[in-house]
């Protein structure tokens, strides 16, 4: 047999490709059986900006159970959808982090499985709990609770204001033209101008015993269409104290340029007021009413997937151990959000701006999950937003109340 | 592996100058390369060696996960690449493979996949199968029972049967397993909670996650009362006594609730529905033929904003396409004029709006367009107060502005290139002849111009037809149209309206939207066409 180089060569590289395959399969199968035999992996979604807060927690856990806890850092804005889209496929996360005005959603697709947090329910904040149920059924392990209040310059405005029109005479007593900022936009934004509504007595849903009720709309009750009418008094056609050009940025840089001494936002906005030199105290959100003005409380927290092959393991990381103070005030470190369990909160609450919001939120209600609460935001806006700017409040009120229960209803 | 390999070695083009340049030096080896080097030999059987591997591991991964038709589909293609790089005559199979696979894999499939959901009831509450959907609606089923104590529990195995060791408020402890109700048992206490008992094996937290299906599948029923509930444990440490309010029937197919003795059943719509039409949802995944279709066209919330909104896409897109071509045009003439000093530069000028990412510049305009804050009305408007985004009217002005802004350095560049490959001798021609310049435009460069750019124009058409990011960032559809019934805009194209009619609130329909994208699709093919068959008039006058 006459052998060439070139024949050679070509059996040279066949034998090259088998190894190379060889070596592929054999990896392949290696890192199953090493996962298994360390008692499974779990895979949590998690915002990215919170990954090395919790990464700490996921390797003592690691450490202490046995079990893999892989961190996957997500952008925030696209772990709801990708996770519907993902779970049904058996490539989604075991365990994600989310917020409770998804629960809705979620539990349509059928892509959460319920939590049972037992005893331990009654550590947490009550606003946290009844924002992670949905229909009597409790689906999220809660780790921090947010809302909205005043930001006041104390420097420029010493005292709290007692009621809104306190406020702006305190305000203008400093010699300010507008003193009160908020962010709207072309479509209004409701959610920042919710504690209002709430003042005038006018909750967007009634409640029965399994929270948010569908069925009893109250958004267009007689305290709604008074609210419209005080919104519109205090619009463009009244005294400008709410204005549709206003956006988060110019809301922000009207606070720091201390133009405005009072800024209602949540607390993302407190960093950088402080950075930008203002001595900042939190107030709760002043009345028109004598009522009080309850903002809507966010929750965020922890869904197990319906789909996780670990549910066991899922359920025991999130309970027993995210559950804990410890890691909750880790959590609380990182986003400087109230925490959910109430140990956690209270020893959070030495801050005086986590304190004040903390003193709000003691009086926010959890936003609505349900699936109507969908039609709402669709109309809810770009009615204020016409208030605002000098449409006739009662009319546009009634209207954005048969819009709503048209589309709730269809 | 018998392939034998290409026996033309023998340079080609070597040694053919007697001092070759740098460039000629390079083509030389890479045609010596092409021909089959040993060098180039090793490197494709080393790439090749590369790509099988990976098909490989790919197989045997989806070999593992079950998906036999997808590693049926890498396994056939895996060969099929290898049988034609070794062939000899293959040659332009060789230079299409590449190309071909890139495109199945990024074009054709998303394309076939769009079409698919299209007729699928794809969205918010149909989400996966009905096997995923009987078990979630069974797992939210499960209702603790009120006032119920949490039950401390251990997690024991009898001969391969797993069986629950509960431990009540009182310390009593009782064993029961899926069939056997709890019965109460002595067993070895740690502090306050049973841990283990004669004849029965204590799993270890390790066990316990190993076998968690069998786990999360585990109820002991409460008493010989099936109304007492059963004891799940979701932990693998406390238990908690849950009643479920819905029974599935499998031979039936319908489901059940206890508490009211409503019957849900499937009847083909992808959910499990009551006599008077009430929807369990989550549903599943089912195909429903044309009705998206149907849905997209008869949409009553959609027959009044339809006809507008059509009206503007296609205005939007035509005066787009004019606008930025007229504005390019004209630039690329001045700018190509010898005359005019520091052209570079202009040029570069031009360019630059085209080479900020358009979603950027469109926020960046949404900004300076503010009424009361605005950069265009407070500084140099003067204290203005145009309603740039507010009005219905201007808001579509300012699109069409900011749209002109994005687009024409396009066009600047195109017709500048366009407008160098025209002959200075025929512009020299008819000056002789007497020609006006205008007319020079008009009957000659104009006419030569558009055989080249006319196809880019109906490229522009196109994707200005769907310009989503534009009107996205820019006005968002706004201002809003109070009147309508769906949250659409003065500035919405129909692309922007799909997308809030499929994904608004907390609904989304993706079946709906695949349907829509199908349908704009088609308007947009049949105008190209058309479009393009006259342009082909033009062609002859080259």
């Amino acid at each position: 047999m006459r052998v060439n180089k070139k024949s050679l060569l070509a059996v040279g590289a066949a034998a090259v490709v088998a190894t190379l395959g060889l070596a592929a399969c054999s990896t392949g199968s290696g890192e199953a059986d090493e996962a298994a035999a360390a008692g499974g992996t779990l895979t949590v979604w998690v915002d990215a900006e919170r990954v090395d807060a919790l990464q700490a927690a996921a390797d003592a856990y690691s450490e202490e159970k046995g079990v893999e806890v892989e961190l996957v850092g997500k952008d925030n804005a696209d772990i709801k959808d990708d996770f519907i889209q993902q779970v049904p496929t058996g490539k989604g996360p075991d365990i994600t982090m989310g917020a409770h005005d998804w629960l809705g959603e979620l539990s349509t697709n059928g892509v959460v499985a319920p939590i049972e947090l037992g005893d331990s329910a009654a550590d947490y904040l009550p606003v946290a709990v009844d924002a992670s149920t949905y229909e009597g059924t409790t689906y999220m392990l809660p780790y921090a609770v947010e809302n909205i209040a005043v930001l006041r310059n104390a420097d420029l405005v010493p005292e709290a204001a007692t009621s809104f029109d306190d406020m702006v005479a305190k305000g203008q007593a400093a010699g300010l033209a507008h003193p009160f900022v908020v962010e709207q936009g072309a479509e209004g934004n409701p959610y920042h101008l919710y504690p209002f509504q709430t003042a005038f007595g006018a909750p967007v849903f009634g409640t029965n015993d399994e929270g948010y009720d569908p069925t009893d709309l109250q958004l267009g009750n007689a305290g709604g269409e008074e609210f419209a009418s005080w919104l519109g008094a205090q619009g463009k056609n009244g005294t400008g104290n709410f204005n549709t050009d206003i956006d988060g940025d110019i809301a922000k840089q009207a606070f720091l340029d201390g133009t405005a001494a009072f800024w209602l936002t949540g607390p993302w906005n407190v960093g950088a007021a402080i950075d930008g030199g203002i001595n900042v105290a939190i107030d709760t959100v002043p009345s028109p009413t004598a009522e009080a003005a309850q903002p809507f409380a966010g929750v965020k927290g922890f869904f197990v997937s319906s789909e996780s092959e670990n549910k066991v393991a899922a359920n025991d990381f999130l309970v027993n151990y995210i559950g804990t103070e410890d890691v909750q005030l880790e959590l609380f470190e990182a986003g400087n959000i109230l925490p959910a369990l109430s140990a956690a909160a209270e020893t959070a609450s030495s801050d005086p701006i986590i304190e004040g919001f903390a003193a709000v939120g003691a009086e926010a209600v959890p936003m609505p999950a349900i699936p109507a609460m969908g039609s709402v935001w669709e109309y809810w806006g770009i009615a204020q937003a016409g208030v605002i700017n000098g449409a006739d409040p009662v009319a546009t009120w009634q209207k954005l109340t048969s819009d709503v229960q048209a589309a709730i209803s269809k | 592996m018998t392939t034998t390999v290409d026996e033309e070695v023998t340079p080609e083009t070597s040694g053919t100058a007697p001092k070759p340049t740098k460039r000629q030096r390079q083509a030389a080896r890479i045609a010596d390369a092409a021909s089959g080097g040993v060098k180039m030999l090793l490197f494709k059987l080393l790439a090749l060696g590369i790509i099988d591997a990976i098909a490989v591991f790919a197989v045997f991964v989806l070999v593992g996960a079950g998906q036999w038709l997808v590693a049926a589909i890498v396994g056939v293609v895996a060969v099929a690449v290898n049988w034609i790089y070794f062939s000899r005559r293959k040659l332009p199979a060789k230079y299409l493979t590449p190309g071909v696979i890139f495109l199945v894999v990024f074009q054709v499939f998303v394309v076939v996949y769009t079409g698919y959901i299209a007729f699928t009831n794809y969205g918010t509450g149909h989400n996966g199968s009905q096997e995923q959907a009987v078990s979630s609606l069974m797992a939210s089923s499960l209702e603790r029972v009120p006032d119920s104590p949490t039950y401390g529990v251990t997690v024991v195995d009898q001969f391969g049967t797993l069986g629950l060791l509960v431990t009540d408020p009182d310390g009593q402890a009782s064993v029961g397993t899926t069939e056997q109700p709890l019965t109460e048992v002595d067993a070895d206490m740690e502090g306050g909670k049973a841990v283990a008992i004669d004849g029965w094996t204590t799993l270890s937290f390790a066990d316990v996650i190993a076998r968690t299906d069998e786990i999360t599948e585990l109820a002991v029923p409460f008493s010989d009362d099936p109304n007492d509930g059963a004891i799940r444990t979701p932990d693998g440490s406390s238990g908690y006594l849950y009643l479920s309010n819905l029974e599935y029937d499998e031979a039936a197919g319908t489901m059940t609730d206890l508490s009211t003795g409503t019957v849900y059943s499937d009847i083909g719509t992808g959910a499990f529905t009551s006599a008077d039409g009430d929807e369990l949802l989550p549903g599943w995944q089912i195909t429903v033929g044309f009705d998206n279709f149907v849905r997209a066209v008869t949409d009553p919330r959609l027959a009044q904003p339809l006809v507008y909104v059509t009206l503007w896409t296609f205005a939007f897109a035509l005066i787009s396409v004019a606008s930025t071509f007229f504005l390019g045009l004209f630039l690329a003439i001045v700018f190509n004029d010898m005359r005019m000093r520091g052209r570079k530069f202009y040029r570069i000028m031009m360019i630059l709006p085209y080479a900020i990412p358009s979603f950027l510049s469109a926020l960046i305009w949404a900004g300076m367009m503010n009424e009361s804050f605005g950069f265009i009305n407070q500084v140099l408007l003067g204290g203005a107060s145009i309603p740039w985004l507010t009005d219905p009217l201007m808001a579509k002005v300012s699109v069409l502005i900011v749209n002109l802004w994005l687009g024409f350095p396009y066009m600047f560049l195109v017709c500048m290139g366009a407008l160098q490959s025209i002959p200075d001798d025929i512009q020299e021609a008819a000056t002789v002849d007497g020609a006006k310049p205008w007319a020079i435009f008009r009957l000659i460069k104009l006419p030569l111009l558009l055989v080249t750019v006319a196809p880019l124009l109906i490229a522009s058409f196109a994707f200005n037809f769907n310009n989503f990011n534009v009107i996205y960032m820019l006005t968002d559809g706004g201002p809003r149209d109070a009147n309508a019934p769906i949250p659409v805009g003065f500035t919405d194209l129909l692309i922007t309206m799909v997308y809030k009619v499929a994904f608004t609130g907390q609904s989304r329909d993706y079946g709906l939207a695949s349907a829509y994208s199908i349908i704009i699709f088609i308007i947009v093919a049949v105008i190209s066409i058309i479009a393009f068959r006259r342009t082909k008039s033009l062609e002859e006058l080259n």
